[in-house]
């Protein structure tokens, strides 16, 4: 069983970025429970000291090889700015272009991906018959790296959105199909012996069983593949792109206005944390159960 | 209190759930090595009767179960319920259904529905009720059994005594022809065990329900079996056979009483034996 | 008595009762091959009549029927494997992805051991760890590029960016996970902060570093061919297969591009598989009877 992209465990991630909108507000309080940790003054001390350093290392300091680099200063003082330099800040149309148009392809590829992924995983993990037939052809498109896809999904497809939607969608219904499989696969025994005792027909044991029952992996699949679905866009974009926050920053190399590369990958980091946030707040929506467990064991 | 005659003197009425298992074999052969798990075992368990099936852990008795269960199919023999043929020469594995239910050793309770949508999902399943209608009557069951207070959580939410008693009624409310118990209580401390074993009683007084019991706690075949079949370890067959006469309906007090203490004296040597037998040879147990 | 082989157990049919079974797993592995099998050859068998229907009937299939032939891919392939200059561009990519994923290791598997460990060491480490996160490998390419005197450097570093998160997390989810018993257990023989370290929590936080670093290579190889490609643009002196794979397109060539593309699958596929095959052999306990 092959594991690529797959049983990724991603429990610390959940507490820091729950808590992070209560550090930001300042409410320690919260932050302390959400945090999960005897100090999160701790934790606020390394942040300022990677700033800290950052800042020094660029700007104060102008250590030889941060020369180019821009500070943090200058980036916080263009990107708050209402007319800024180089045309990209808070207050400028463009800058949230580049945002819409990403998010549009990710939310289009990624929703593509989830449609087309988890039924087929269910039906690999449900089904051995279709498991052998799917999975040869699985397995060997599967480990070609998204970018070498680029020449052929141009060739392919045309217009310039189309190619770039493609590769986002093709790495996000790997790993969408690998997990909801492996979630399938994960349930116990017991739970379709006890459907079939109780008289259900197949269809039943599918919908009552199979389905609620891989729903944690799912999530987490479908958490792991937003964040391999951002990975592919901005790669597609930076190479064959216009708009967009992959294109944006690499465009803002190319043509030396280093400020806004910084801009572009914070901007990224912040609307990727906010995506798998979403997804996870949907999974525990849809997952009553598995919070209101007193401590998640297995069976009971 | 009154005293319940052993159901062999029932009406005809209650002769549900008469299994026979004749001369049955499992050979398991996992990655070319060859297993035998069941070998050459007959069994006899009367309607209306709690029977209990006692040997060390791993011996085959789960087998047994899963056979009867239709969730393995067999290599030789055959089972038959009630006189119908569930698996044989020619039909090696039987079909699973709601007139033989299973309780699990670990619990089965689906995580994601509630405890009342549990109990309630044989019957819609089976599309004998319509969903309200079985709802109200496990709502009914539930707290005739003492859950009604928990009839909206969560499986996770419900300690395992609760859990277990729920998983019970989501069994008994499909009015099966055979109860089978894979060690339900296993995990579970003497006192929760205790409290479990009263209430199991009363469903079985009131319902008179068939049911195969595997355990390897002597005192609860006792407590709560109308007959002991001591098994050997792996491979499975049936080594003593020790009626419980013991009156019903039974409280805690039978645990004192001067026939139990006989019962356990004839019953534990023949169980003793295979148990160290089974120590042993120190193999995994097959689960 | 009947043998139980290794036949397929029959799913049976409803009975009367109404009760019904899951599909048990047990077919044989002659018949799944057979369908394996069966399955390549019908998805050849599509790619083909996909390409060659504009040259039979006129039909132009869309995206697919643009695909150069299986037939001509396969004859590239023959004249690529002795092109000594095909064998450099995957050793390139190959020795870029083993800098990468090495330094991954060698750095990432301590700093997820300290974070596991030591509470202070994690709250001052992992805010600034998560918070970068998010930011896809690739977008560090520019900055890489200006921060970095050379090309190889940038690319190295990205790559090891990649794999490093991946390796980092898993070691602390591993390290964490472990049973407290098994802690508890050797502390009250004696086992001194040494002896627990390297006997107990390094063997037990194993499998997790095997999962880290094979899906950190798949990471590496998947950064290492997009970097390539980004980083190609002017620059002659590239090389590796993502280049590779960039310049047959650029020169028109489309059945080097599928050539190229299974290389790296192969290439990618092979390095997973041989980690997790020495990540069994580190781990003899977790093989099951």
């Amino acid at each position: 069983m092959t594991v690529s992209g797959g049983r990724e465990v991603d429990r610390g991630r959940a507490s820091v970025l729950r808590a992070l909108p209560l550090a930001l507000g300042g409410r320690l309080r919260g932050a302390k429970r959400g945090l999960r940790s005897p100090h999160p003054y701790l934790m606020v001390l390394g942040i300022v000291a990677a700033v800290l350093a950052y800042w020094l290392a660029t700007e104060v300091l102008r250590l030889p090889r941060f020369a180019k680099i821009p500070g943090p200063v200058r980036v916080v003082t263009e990107w708050l700015n209402p007319d800024p330099v180089f045309g990209v800040s808070v207050y400028s149309a463009e800058y949230y272009q580049h945002i819409l148009y990403s998010v549009e392809r990710v939310g289009l590829s990624f929703g593509l991906a989830t449609a087309l992924g988890v039924p087929l995983g269910l039906m690999t993990g449900w089904s051995q018959k279709v498991r052998d037939y799917a999975f040869p052809i699985i397995e060997l498109l599967r480990p070609i790296p998204i970018l070498a896809w680029v020449p052929l999904a141009v060739i392919m497809f045309s217009g310039r959105e189309t190619p770039v939607i493609f590769l986002a969608f093709l790495a996000s219904f790997f790993v969408t199909v690998l997990n909801t499989h492996l979630g399938v696969k994960s349930i116990d025994e017991a739970y379709f012996r006890a459907a079939a005792c109780l008289g259900s027909s197949p269809a039943q044991i599918f919908r009552h069983v199979v389905v609620p029952g891989a729903l944690p992996y799912i999530f987490t699949g479908l958490q792991i593949s937003m964040g391999v679905n951002w990975f592919s866009l901005v790669a597609a974009e930076m190479v064959s792109g216009n708009f967009g926050l992959g294109y944006l920053i690499l465009n803002s190399y190319v043509s030396m206005t280093y400020v806004t590369i910084i801009i572009g990958m914070a901007t990224l980091g912040i609307v990727g944390a906010l995506s798998s946030g979403l997804i996870r707040w949907l999974g525990n929506r849809l997952m009553q159960w598995r919070l209101r467990s007193i401590g998640m064991g297995g069976a009971r | 209190m009154r005293a319940f005659a052993e159901p062999r003197d029932a009406p005809d009425a209650l002769r549900r759930g008469a299994l026979a298992i004749r001369r049955v074999s499992k050979v398991y052969d996992p990655n070319g090595g060859r297993i035998v798990a069941v070998d050459d075992c007959s069994l006899d368990i009367a309607p209306g009767e709690i029977s209990m099936i006692v040997g060390p852990s791993g011996c085959g008795k789960t087998t047994l179960l899963n056979a009867v269960a239709g969730f393995h199919s067999i290599s030789a023999g055959e089972i038959r319920l009630d006189g119908e043929l569930l698996c044989g020469p020619g039909k090696l594995k039987a079909a699973s259904g709601a007139d033989r239910v299973v309780v699990f050793q670990n619990g089965a309770l689906f995580p994601w529905k509630t405890l009342i949508e549990n109990v309630a999902y044989g019957p819609v399943v089976q599309r004998r009720m319509r969903r309200q209608e079985a709802l109200d009557k496990a709502r009914h069951l539930m707290e005739r059994a003492g859950l009604g207070l928990v009839v909206d959580k969560y499986p996770g939410e419900v300690s395992s005594g609760m859990a277990r008693r729920a998983e019970i009624v989501r069994a008994l409310i499909n009015e099966p022809r055979l109860l089978l118990l894979d060690e339900p209580y296993r995990a579970m401390d003497a006192l929760t065990k205790s409290v479990m074993h009263e209430a199991l009683l009363k469903l079985y007084d009131e319902t008179r329900v068939t049911i195969f019991f595997i355990t390897h706690d002597l005192e609860e075949a006792i407590f709560l079996g109308s007959r002991i079949y001591v098994m050997t370890t792996r491979p499975c067959r049936v080594k003593k056979i020790v009626d419980v006469a013991l009156p019903r309906p039974r409280d805690y007090r039978a645990l004192s009483s001067e026939s139990f203490r006989a019962l356990l004296a004839e019953t534990k040597q023949a169980v003793q034996e295979e148990a160290q037998k089974a120590f042993e040879v120190g193999e995994r147990e097959l689960a | 008595m009947r043998a139980f082989a290794t036949a397929a157990e029959m799913f049976p049919r409803r009975s009367g009762t109404g009760g019904a079974v899951r599909r048990i797993v047990a077919a044989s592995t002659e018949i799944r091959v057979r369908r394996g099998v069966a399955a390549l050859s019908l998805f050849l068998l599509f790619w083909y009549v996909a390409v060659s229907l504009k040259g039979w009937l006129g039909i132009d299939v869309p995206w697919v029927g643009r695909l150069p032939s299986p037939g001509s891919v396969f004859a590239a392939w023959l004249g690529l494997i002795g092109d000594p200059g095909y064998w450099q561009s995957a050793y390139l990519s190959f020795m870029r992805v083993m800098i990468g994923f090495l330094a991954a290791m060698l750095v990432g598997i301590p700093v997820g051991l300290a974070a596991a460990i030591n509470r202070y060491f994690y709250d001052v480490f992992y805010p600034s760890f998560e918070i970068l996160r998010p930011i896809p490998p690739l977008a560090w390419v520019p900055l890489s590029l200006i921060f970095w005197p050379t090309q190889e450097m940038s690319i190295a570093s990205v790559t090891f960016l990649g794999a490093f998160y991946t390796i980092v997390i898993n070691v602390i989810s591993g390290a964490r996970s472990i049973d407290v018993r098994l802690i508890r257990a050797a502390q009250s023989m004696g086992a001194t902060r040494w002896h627990l370290f390297w006997k107990v929590v390094l063997p037990a936080t194993l499998p997790s570093i095997v999962t880290g670093a094979a899906v950190g290579m798949g990471i590496t190889w998947e950064v290492v061919v997009a970097a390539e490609m980004i980083s190609t643009g002017g620059h002659a002196g590239g090389g590796g297969l993502g280049f590779f794979i960039w310049n047959s397109y650029v020169g028109g060539s489309l059945q080097q591009i599928v050539v190229g593309m299974i290389s790296i699958g192969i290439a990618g596929y092979l390095s997973s598989a041989f980690l997790r095959k020495l990540g069994e052999l580190i781990t003899p306990w977790l093989r099951q009877r």
